[in-house]
């Protein structure tokens, strides 16, 4: 229980955090950052929108910080993230709700994927430790953590979008597909280069984590037990050796979400994907502050749920754990 | 352990740092080696690779040659310079954390795992559109700032599982004061973790300079590999057949990043005999 309670006060410090750094950021920062960005919309939106603005981000407030802070707090609590700058006048609610489909589906199915796969090839690389296969899995695991992953989907879009021509060199999906059936087969088609390019770039650094637990294990007594009982390799491997090795793998989730989720970000931007980090993107080069903090906010919480439910399964598959609550 | 029984030792290590090297000399030695300014604008633009043009020009008649070897500079600089940064305040997290335990440890910990948790590259994109001076120390405080967490968490609990050996109790028992504790019995056991924990923070460090700079978050004016990349993907330089454009600076960054992981790696083998080939 102790575990449990640990891990929903973390999550609520965590999302107390991430709410308060978006607030205070633009108050903290050199140069008045908020001012520039009234500025540079006055005259170009509604009176009405730019008073909004200026309320929003405390410019010619006369409030206390405290009392912009319970303002916030009020405004995010009822869902209100103000209007979007750059789409005026769309709610930017309604603006990342459009866009979050696209980024959940994409990253959520690349990350579940690379998990898997990840995982596989870093029990196959432990269990084949000196041949060729299992050895030379490591310096590609490596070498794929160590490459950019925005570079890679730049190569890709290059290769199998421009030169080969095979997949289309941007968007969601093709605007002229019929919706149904059509238009599904649309959507996974213009998803296959940047889902392919996160699950690849991705794939690296489960096979490290997972060979490190395996060889840690398979050293223990247990297995050398196992061996003596004239259990079958695959029964050893699976039954006795990945089960353990695995459950670290869930700690390290945090790591490795935020590397993917980093990654998203940039791999929207090169395929011009309309999802979340695309949106940030765009956000941040056109000023459009509210929805630069909105993005910011969903991706943050959206991580923060994401671990946490990687935590709640660590507890359900490590006995230990649940003893321990047990105890307690 | 120390570098010289590292780079020695362990083969991965051992390329590793034949690559850093190799990169560290071509930084150092720029202005001898590249052909012509990275910035002068004196070339014809779009010009295919030749022998007068190693990868050709950029499309503001820049020599992408040139500007590689000087990219090199700044690449490297902010790589070491966030490593470093990272790892001091891991490290200071981590050892006070460790060593203090209790209440201290508790509200440390709290707060490294709310930073382990919180996504970087958002964070970084945030705190990067607000800052009004564009350039290299921002990015160098930011990548640090955001990435400390999971070295602080690795070298704490390696503080946890040192701080009851006896040769610590024994300085305890002889009266010795935490400082002295810390600094000559437990750091200097932990070297080699520290060391991984470096190389492992200038590859992440590496990586997220990159995507901020792709972003045209950092000064877009100075040529580093990540501006080199911002520059060809706003001139869609793919578009143009200009690919040397795009896939030098990758390559390069590709190439650094592998040494710190090589090593980072090797660094892990030789504290974890289980790791070791057998």
């Amino acid at each position: 229980m102790r575990y449990l309670l640990y891990r929903i006060l973390l999550l609520l410090l965590t999302a107390w955090v991430a709410l308060t750094v978006n607030f205070a950021l633009p108050y903290l920062m050199p140069g008045d950052p908020a001012s520039v960005m009234v500025a540079k919309f006055q005259g170009r939106l509604e009176p009405q929108a730019i008073k909004a603005l200026s309320i929003a981000f405390g410019v010619g407030v006369n409030e206390s910080i405290f009392q912009q802070y319970l303002h916030y707090w009020g405004r995010i609590l009822r869902g209100d993230f103000g209007t979007s700058l750059a789409y005026y006048p769309t709610p930017v609610s309604r603006v990342l709700g459009q866009a979050i489909p696209w980024t959940l589906g994409l990253c959520g199915t690349a990350t579940i994927l690379a998990f898997i796969f990840g995982s596989g090839l870093g029990i196959v690389s432990a269990w084949r430790r000196g041949s060729r296969l299992g050895d030379g899995l490591v310096p590609l695991a490596l070498f794929l953590k160590s490459m950019p992953q925005f570079w890679f989907g730049l190569l890709t879009l290059y290769v199998f979008g421009f030169i080969l021509g095979w997949f289309p060199l941007s968007g969601g999906y093709a605007i002229t597909s019929a919706p149904g059936a059509a238009r599904v087969l649309s959507i996974l088609y213009h998803s296959f280069l940047p889902g392919m390019t996160m699950l690849i770039t991705a794939l690296g650094g489960w096979v490290m984590t997972m060979r490190n637990n395996m060889i840690s294990i398979l050293a223990e007594d247990y297995i050398t037990f196992a061996h003596a009982k004239g259990l079958s390799t695959r029964q050893i491997i699976y039954h006795y050796a990945a089960r353990n090795a695995i459950l670290p793998s869930f700690t390290g989730f945090a790591m490795a979400l935020g590397f993917v989720v980093s990654g998203a970000i940039l791999i929207e931007r090169v395929f011009s994907y309309p999802g979340v980090g695309y949106m940030l993107y765009q956000a941040v080069i056109s000023l459009d502050y509210p929805l630069m903090q909105a993005s910011f906010l969903f991706i943050t919480l959206a991580v923060l749920l994401a671990n946490f439910f990687a935590d709640l399964t660590y507890v359900f598959l490590d006995p230990r754990v649940r003893s321990e609550r047990a105890g307690s | 352990m120390n570098w010289k029984q590292l780079a020695l030792q362990n083969r991965k290590a051992t390329i590793g740092f034949v690559i850093l090297v190799l990169f560290i000399l071509v930084a150092i030695l720029a202005p001898w080696i590249a052909p012509a300014s990275p910035t002068s604008m004196e070339f014809q633009p779009w010009l295919r690779p030749s022998k007068a043009h190693l990868l050709g020009t950029t499309a503001m008649g820049q020599d992408i040659f040139s500007q590689l070897i000087w990219g090199s500079r700044l690449s490297l600089l902010v790589g070491f310079s966030v490593g470093l940064m990272t790892t001091f305040l891991s490290l200071v997290m981590g050892l006070t954390a460790g060593y203090f335990g209790g209440i201290v440890d508790g509200i440390l910990s709290a707060i490294t795992n709310v930073f382990l948790v919180i996504p970087g590259l958002p964070l970084m994109i945030i705190i990067a559109a607000y800052m009004t001076i564009r350039g290299v120390f921002p990015i160098i405080v930011v990548i640090s700032v955001t990435g400390w967490a999971w070295g602080a968490r690795v070298l704490r609990s390696q503080v946890l599982t040192l701080k009851n050996r006896d040769f610590v109790l024994a300085s305890r028992v002889a009266g010795e004061g935490p400082l002295r504790i810390i600094f000559s019995d437990i750091l200097p056991n932990m070297l080699s973790l520290i060391m991984a924990n470096f190389f492992g923070s200038c590859l992440y460090a590496i990586l997220s300079e990159a995507g901020l700079e792709f972003l045209g978050l950092g000064d877009v004016n100075v040529v580093t590999w990540g501006t080199m990349l911002y520059w060809a993907q706003n001139n869609m330089a793919l578009m143009f057949g200009q690919w040397p454009w795009i896939v030098a600076p990758g390559i390069c960054i590709v190439l650094v990043g592998t040494a710190f992981a090589l090593i980072n790696f090797g660094a892990d083998e030789v504290t974890n005999p289980k790791l070791r080939r057998r």
